[in-house]
């Protein structure tokens, strides 16, 4: 399988504070890797340096064999980001939000790629409706809407289905599953909910203080630190002296 | 550049004019209100005053000229502030536009927003007061198209700051046209200022702008050093909001500002 997404020795101070500390890991066509960690370990940092948000100290990141440092805008258009702590314009409707950023990334055929993604996501009936008015659930199947309007080969998605409920979030789940699947993209999800972790990712990188403390895939990883799921393994890795240095 | 995409970002903020009946009134409500009280108080120094007696129009057309340029200012600056705002500043920022781009579309809205507001404004000046800013002739184009110049200059350097500072920078963008109003000589002529201020007055293209203006309307005559001085200054405060924008953003990367903006 061809790596879409390879981060090598990539390195963020922000002054003397050093926020992450030279990691590297991959992510294969077709793969979804969980990255976890506690609050303030570096996750948004990593997802900020791969988005071209943030400029690394040190190190390269390469997506679609194209290394992002000098080809970014080449580089957005293939991947895209959904976080609950970002939003699409509240005033717009749903259809001029996925209008915009239709045109924003240059798609050809905005109406089809809207019509599409409003069956696959459920948005019937929305599209005219204010984006601010909307439900949590139905306002992230939006984002979800905008994220996938590019068709990206990379996705990079910060606790997607946070303050969802159940219902919506399987929802969202399978969705992602399943599109994965038929395009063949690669997913960097960053979670806090271990059964999603456990349920989507084939394998799962822990950070701690701007270092990856362990990985490997879910069931690895519980196996290894002798724990009933993952979420008592992030418990003790969360609480623990960093394992791998 | 992409045409697609300028117009992308542009379409954005029409869709936010036109869904709002409120913010199309904003628009106008302004404008309209500065004309009135201004033209009312200039009708009153008319009668009262000789300076003025021979050229009613002339606070009137400085109000509508400054007007212009706050409008082109502020609008600049909401665009980018909206966006903030709405917490939709990291989307914009991880979509594939070019800088160059993003401020193309800005400033192009900017421009249709300070129409809406001044064009009204125009209209009732000559019915309401029986002046018309076209007395300036040719030459308000080029007055008009240097206040534009200077108000998104001023626009791009405010966003250069909240890209480099965050919103904290959101005071100053609030403030810069009435710091700089003093300097302007908006209402009256450079000598009224004391000697430092004048130097530091020659040093901004609107002085030239303002007292072009007066010098039409009283003296019906057109000095073409104070247009080509209004330029030339418009050229570099313009080169330099540019470079520092491209500055700015490439501080927010190292620092981190893109990704917590509108936190």
């Amino acid at each position: 399988m061809k790596n879409l997404v390879e981060v090598k020795n990539i390195k963020k101070n922000y002054g003397k504070n050093e926020a992450v500390k030279g990691i590297s890991f991959s992510i294969e066509e077709d793969e979804i890797l969980g990255l976890l960690g506690p609050n303030g370990s570096g996750k948004t940092t990593t997802i900020g340096m791969l988005l071209g948000l943030l400029k690394p100290t040190s190190g390269e990141i390469f997506i679609n064999g194209q290394k992002l440092e000098g080809n970014r805008i080449e580089i957005l258009e293939q991947i895209n980001f959904i976080s609950p702590y970002i939003e699409l314009p509240k005033k717009l409707t749903v259809k001029q939000n996925l209008t915009v950023y239709g045109k924003l990334y240059k798609i050809n055929n905005i109406n089809e790629r809207i019509e599409f993604l409003t069956e696959k996501l459920r948005l019937e009936g929305l599209l005219n409706n204010i984006t601010g008015e909307l439900s949590s659930g139905q306002k992230n199947r939006v984002s979800l809407a905008k994220a996938l309007i590019n068709e990206p080969k990379v996705l990079l998605l910060d606790e997607p289905t946070a303050s969802l409920d159940p219902e919506v979030g399987d929802f969202v789940r399978s969705f992602l599953e399943n599109y994965k699947k038929e395009k063949k993209i690669s997913i960097l999800l960053a979670s806090h909910n271990m059964n999603e972790v456990t349920r989507l990712c084939k394998s799962i990188l822990m950070m701690k203080d701007g270092i990856i403390i362990d990985k490997g895939n879910p069931e690895e990883l519980i196996n290894k630190h002798g724990r009933k799921n993952l979420e008592e393994v992030f418990l003790k890795l969360s609480r623990s002296k960093n394992e791998l240095n | 550049m992409s045409l697609t995409r300028i117009y992308g970002l542009f379409l954005r903020h029409f869709y936010l004019i036109t869904r709002s009946f409120p913010r199309v009134l904003d628009l106008v409500y302004w404008p309209t209100i500065q004309i009135t009280l201004w033209g009312f108080i200039s009708n009153f120094f008319a009668t009262h005053t000789t300076y003025y007696n021979n050229a009613v129009g002339v606070i009137l057309t400085c109000a509508i000229l400054y007007d212009f340029l706050f409008r082109t200012s502020i609008g600049f600056n909401m665009l980018f502030l909206e966006e903030i705002w709405s917490r939709n500043f990291t989307n914009l920022f991880i979509a594939p536009m070019k800088i160059g781009e993003i401020l193309t579309s800005l400033v192009a809205t900017a421009l249709i927003r300070a129409l809406i507001g001044l064009i009204p404004a125009v209209l009732l000046t000559s019915p309401l007061f029986g002046i018309s800013i076209l007395d300036l002739g040719i030459f308000l184009f080029f007055l008009f198209l240097s206040l534009y110049l200077f108000g998104i200059t001023l626009g791009i350097l405010v966003s250069a700051g909240l890209l480099r500072y965050g919103p904290s920078f959101e005071n100053i963008a609030w403030s810069t046209m009435f710091l700089l109003a003093p300097f302007g000589c908006i209402y009256y002529p450079i000598e009224i200022l004391p000697d430092v201020f004048q130097k530091i007055a020659y040093l901004l293209p609107l002085v030239y702008i303002f007292e072009e203006a007066r010098n039409i309307l009283i003296n019906q005559t057109v000095d073409i050093q104070n247009i080509y001085n209004a330029f030339l200054w418009n050229g570099v405060y313009f080169v330099l909001s540019i470079v520092l924008f491209y500055y700015s953003f490439n501080v927010a990367k190292n620092k981190g500002t893109l990704i917590n903006m509108g936190e």
